[in-house]
């Protein structure tokens, strides 16, 4: 006799070790198809699983088999009008994969596709960030939840039972159940009034049928409950999002000429950073794009990372139209204000204190936090001078040098740390 | 194949006298039973002699887990069932595949996953396919018979799923993953074609295994014993040949004689081997094993459909499916994916039936021995003692051919063009049917690589023999297979080539100057140490 069982219940992602081997050995190419999926994302679409793709040839598991040549006779169906002797023209390419050469794993295809999780990508993208362990997790983390409260329901834990309620849906089912059988022994109680009430005589049948009907429904008048369990009401509580505030984040990037494709890359990995971080603390977050060069303009997305345009540097454009955005849309009171700047640090020269004064008198007042990023190998720029000036002073700047993507989490550790003794 | 899809059930006098079982596409659990049982009672009926079932209900993720592992239900860790996985993964969530409706497992019980998105027309139907079709094929074709042990298998999984943890935990992941790379790219030559392994269970398994590796090392050491010789024996030892004959099984030679491997290496490369050789029935009998379940579920639903158990709605759903089962696009069809198992193997086994219930005149020609005989005494012979090559080319009939229009294509590459053989005609028949059966032979299907040398008294290198026939040569990819056999041969390796005219050259070489990880033999001598 067969047995039937039913495994559905049974732990599934039995193949998850196998899974994380396969990621584990492919690191490299898996951390390239990252970084080039985080090159086409947006920056708020950062933190998504992903399709990625490596190449095949790399994970082949060679065996012995034949390869394309020499000489053989195959068996093939559906022949039309073919007779012996027939002599057909080769196809194209030589494509004949089928016959006795049973194909192969990953052969005829050269790239080897499948999902990343949200988890996966941000540990491979994180990566080569060089981010602390502590961070990582903070930033994997799905953003925290709130129980509220939402009405009630009729199932639940006994700690949750809404005494009130349950009284109120109590009293409404004894109501119902008992006034037929109270109106109808008021009315019988009547007529044995008329027949003498306490006095009556008991071997008058019709007192008798009288006193028993009485006896009989006061009997069912208590036997209906005080409480039933179908009065119980618990209040419900439903998870939400915990709504924290809103936050602006403003991206500043230099798109002089200076600004290659490895620097605008940099920048881009700098600007995701800190918009995962604000993400984990903010509900809402705007992203306002500001390029400049001698003049500054605010943009989308695509033209903020992929339109150049040359010409000379005046920082200082950028800084006072930020002020200007600010002011004009997003008060003091609604937002908190992040700003993240990217440059090469090439200014021209006689623009630098006037962003200094623009920094200190009207923009680190408004900002929750200001960070400068300057993309460079070689010695500090003007700008970076200017910059380090206000540094001393003013706990919500952060500067920092980046050559290549591990420089970038130090510049932003100190309002990581900070944020998090906040929370805590 | 239309021919074989929609024919008119029962052409007997119908019997539609039963209650219908339940219909309606939803399954339920009782339903399954009730199905199983009427199932299991036609199949008895019709003499098919199966192990016990164990039917288990799986979701759409564990079926690709299952997919992952070769259907098996444990399986040691290695990246490349991962990689497995992913890769399927990726195609069920895009959509561009469903899943198998079934997997089914060589084992006693008999093991059938049935995916629980299936309706439960499919389910019957994948009931009948695999718990009475597939099951009774494992338990009566002799290569089964012969070379895998239904009643082991799942302990041997156990025991080498635990071995291979302990190991990684030893000798750490990288180490483990190392060798049972090396182990799987030789897997297909792990196998001994002509002896037949001894049956045993997981705790004589455990027991020979302590044993098996003090044995095997001191075997080893024999042979690698450096002893002194002395003067006058020199051209005696030039005489001597290691091994006295080629090697076919790469594997076993490397478990037994490899100089440099470690105890536990020796039992992983027997693990792979012991694997290797259960799935080796499965490669040759495809035709045999799918025509036979298909065979079993039509016949066995068109039973009960005429016993009056079935509705027409849920006959019409399992015609359905099994007709999408046997299409066989032509070869010039952008579907054309090779010849499709299910297919053929049907139309050869309703044939066969066809043949022993109304012989025409040529099929009494063809096979005198089988026209008008008991079709099911028939049909269980053909499949107990057959794999696909001789099945063809004993059963394949005219009528097969010409319902196909199969045809021979030589593909030549020294010809500027492809060029027509045998036709479905009556000069080409037998040449069809030949040339269809070689299509099947394992050793038409992989090349034939042997041990000829090796240098025990030099440089202990090894050397490959790869016979070629019909000049056709070896994948490129044999490069990274010679890297991973010098891996575990830990000396210089050489592959060279028989031609067919008998001229042999040589063909490629690893070289291995040092011995492998000092430090690991090191400890490995550490270790043994009180």
């Amino acid at each position: 006799m067969s047995e039937i069982i039913d495994r559905r219940e049974n732990p599934r992602h039995k193949s998850a070790v196998n899974a994380q081997r396969f990621l584990k050995r492919y690191r490299a190419q898996v951390r390239e198809a990252v970084a080039r999926a985080i090159g086409g994302r947006k920056i708020a679409e950062a933190d998504r699983d992903a399709s990625i793709s490596i190449p095949a040839r790399d994970l082949n598991e060679p065996v012995f088999h034949h390869g394309a040549g020499g000489k053989r006779e195959i068996v093939l169906p559906g022949n039309k009008e073919y007779v012996t002797g027939d002599e057909i023209a080769r196809p194209p390419g030589g494509g004949r994969g089928q016959g006795s050469g049973a194909s192969d794993d990953g052969e005829g295809e050269d790239a080897f596709r499948f999902r990343l999780s949200r988890e996966e990508f941000l540990d491979f993208f994180f990566e080569d960030m060089a981010l602390p362990d502590l961070i990582k997790t903070q930033l994997t983390a799905i953003p925290h939840h709130q129980r509220i409260r939402a009405g009630y329901r009729t199932d639940g834990t006994p700690s949750n039972l809404a005494v009130v309620r349950t009284m109120r849906e109590s009293l409404a089912r004894r109501i119902a159940f008992q006034s037929p059988h109270l109106a109808r022994v008021a009315e019988l109680e009547r007529e044995l009034e008329a027949l003498g009430g306490e006095h009556a005589d008991r071997n008058d049948p019709r007192v008798a049928e009288l006193l028993e009907e009485i006896e009989a429904l006061r009997r069912r008048i208590a036997a209906v409950p005080f409480i039933d369990t179908f009065d119980l009401r618990f209040r419900n509580r439903i998870v939400q999002p915990l709504p924290i505030a809103q936050a602006v984040m403003f991206c500043l990037m230099d798109v002089s000429g200076s600004m290659d494709e490895t620097r605008k890359d940099l920048a881009k990995r700098f600007f995701i950073l800190l918009y995962l971080f604000l993400k984990r603390h903010y509900e809402r977050i705007e992203i306002v794009f500001i390029r400049h060069h001698t003049t500054a303009k605010v943009v989308d997305e695509e033209e903020f990372f992929h339109s150049t345009e040359t010409g000379g540097t005046v920082v200082s454009s950028a800084l006072a139209l930020a002020d200007e955005e600010m002011r004009t849309r997003f008060p003091l009171d609604q937002w908190n204000i992040y700003v993240a700047q990217a440059s090469d640090g090439d200014n021209w020269e006689g623009d630098s204190p006037r962003c200094l004064e623009l920094l200190v008198q009207n923009l680190l007042p408004k900002v929750q936090y200001f960070t400068y990023v300057e993309i460079t190998t070689g010695d500090p720029q003007n700008l970076w001078v200017h910059y380090e000036q206000a540094k001393a002073t003013r706990p919500n700047l952060a500067l920092g040098r980046i050559r290549d993507r591990t420089d970038i989490y130090p510049v932003l550790r100190e309002l990581f740390a900070k944020k998090e003794k906040q929370a805590a | 194949m239309e021919r074989a899809a929609i024919t008119p059930p029962g052409t007997a006098a119908r019997r539609r006298t039963n209650e219908p079982l339940p219909s309606g596409s939803e399954w339920r659990f009782d339903l399954i039973e009730r199905y199983d049982r009427e199932i299991a009672r036609v199949a008895e009926r019709y003499g098919l002699d199966t192990y016990p079932n164990q039917i288990e209900i799986i979701s759409a993720e564990q079926m690709m887990d299952a997919y992952a592992s070769n259907g098996m239900p444990i399986g040691y860790h290695h990246w490349s069932f991962g990689k497995r996985f992913l890769a399927t993964e990726q195609i069920y969530k895009r959509g561009a595949m469903g899943l198998a409706y079934e997997i089914v497992i060589n084992s006693n019980p008999c093991i059938a996953y049935l995916l629980e998105e299936n309706t439960m027309p499919m389910q019957a139907l994948v009931v009948a396919h695999a718990c009475y079709g597939h099951n009774s094929f494992f338990k009566g074709n002799y290569l089964f018979r012969a070379w895998t042990q239904p009643d082991a298998i799942v302990d041997y999984l156990l025991f080498s799923k635990q071995y291979i943890a302990e190991c990684e935990q030893r000798h750490g992941e990288e180490e483990v993953e190392r060798v049972l790379d090396a182990c799987h790219a030789l897997a297909t030559l792990g196998v001994d074609r002509y002896k037949r392994p001894p049956k045993r269970t997981l705790a004589q398994e455990r027991l020979r295994q302590k044993e098996r590796e003090e044995h095997l090392q001191q075997l080893v050491n024999d042979l690698w014993r450096t002893l002194p010789r002395r003067a006058g024996s020199e051209d005696e030892s030039a005489e001597l040949r290691f091994p006295s004959e080629p090697q076919e099984n790469l594997l076993y030679f490397l478990e037994k004689h490899s100089p440099l491997l470690e105890p536990w290496q020796r039992e992983m490369a027997r693990i792979v081997r012991k694997l290797a050789q259960y799935f080796y029935p499965q490669r040759q009998t495809q035709v045999m094993n799918e025509g036979w379940a298909t065979f079993w579920h039509y016949t066995i639903m068109q039973t009960l459909y005429d016993e009056g158990l079935l509705g027409d709605a849920f006959l019409l759903e399992v015609l359905h499916s099994h007709t999408n089962v046997l299409t066989q696009p032509g070869f010039d069809s952008p579907y054309f994916g090779g010849m499709n198992p299910y297919a053929l193997g049907f139309a050869m086994y309703r044939d066969i039936r066809r043949i022993c219930e109304e012989p025409t005149d040529e099929d009494r020609r063809w096979f005198p021995d089988i026209a008008g005989s008991d079709w099911l005494k028939t049909l269980d012979f053909a499949m107990r003692n057959f794999k696909d090559e001789s099945f063809i080319q004993q059963f394949l009939s005219p009528q097969v051919i010409r319902d196909f229009h199969l045809f021979c294509l030589l593909d030549d590459d020294e010809a500027p063009n492809l060029r027509v053989g045998a036709i479905h005609n009556d000069e080409g028949y037998r040449e069809v049917r030949e040339t269809l059966a070689r299509q099947y032979a394992l050793t038409e299907r992989e090349p034939n690589i042997q041990i000829v040398n090796v240098d025990i008294g030099g440089d202990r290198s090894m050397t490959l023999r790869h016979y070629r026939s019909d000049r056709r040569p070896l994948h490129p990819a044999y490069k990274d297979v010679m890297k991973h056999l010098a891996y575990l041969w830990g000396f210089t390796v050489r592959l060279e080539t028989a031609n067919e005219d008998g001229t042999v050259e040589p063909t490629h070489e690893v070289k291995v100057d040092k011995r492998r990880r000092p430090e690991l033999t090191l400890a490995a001598a550490l270790r043994t140490l009180p």
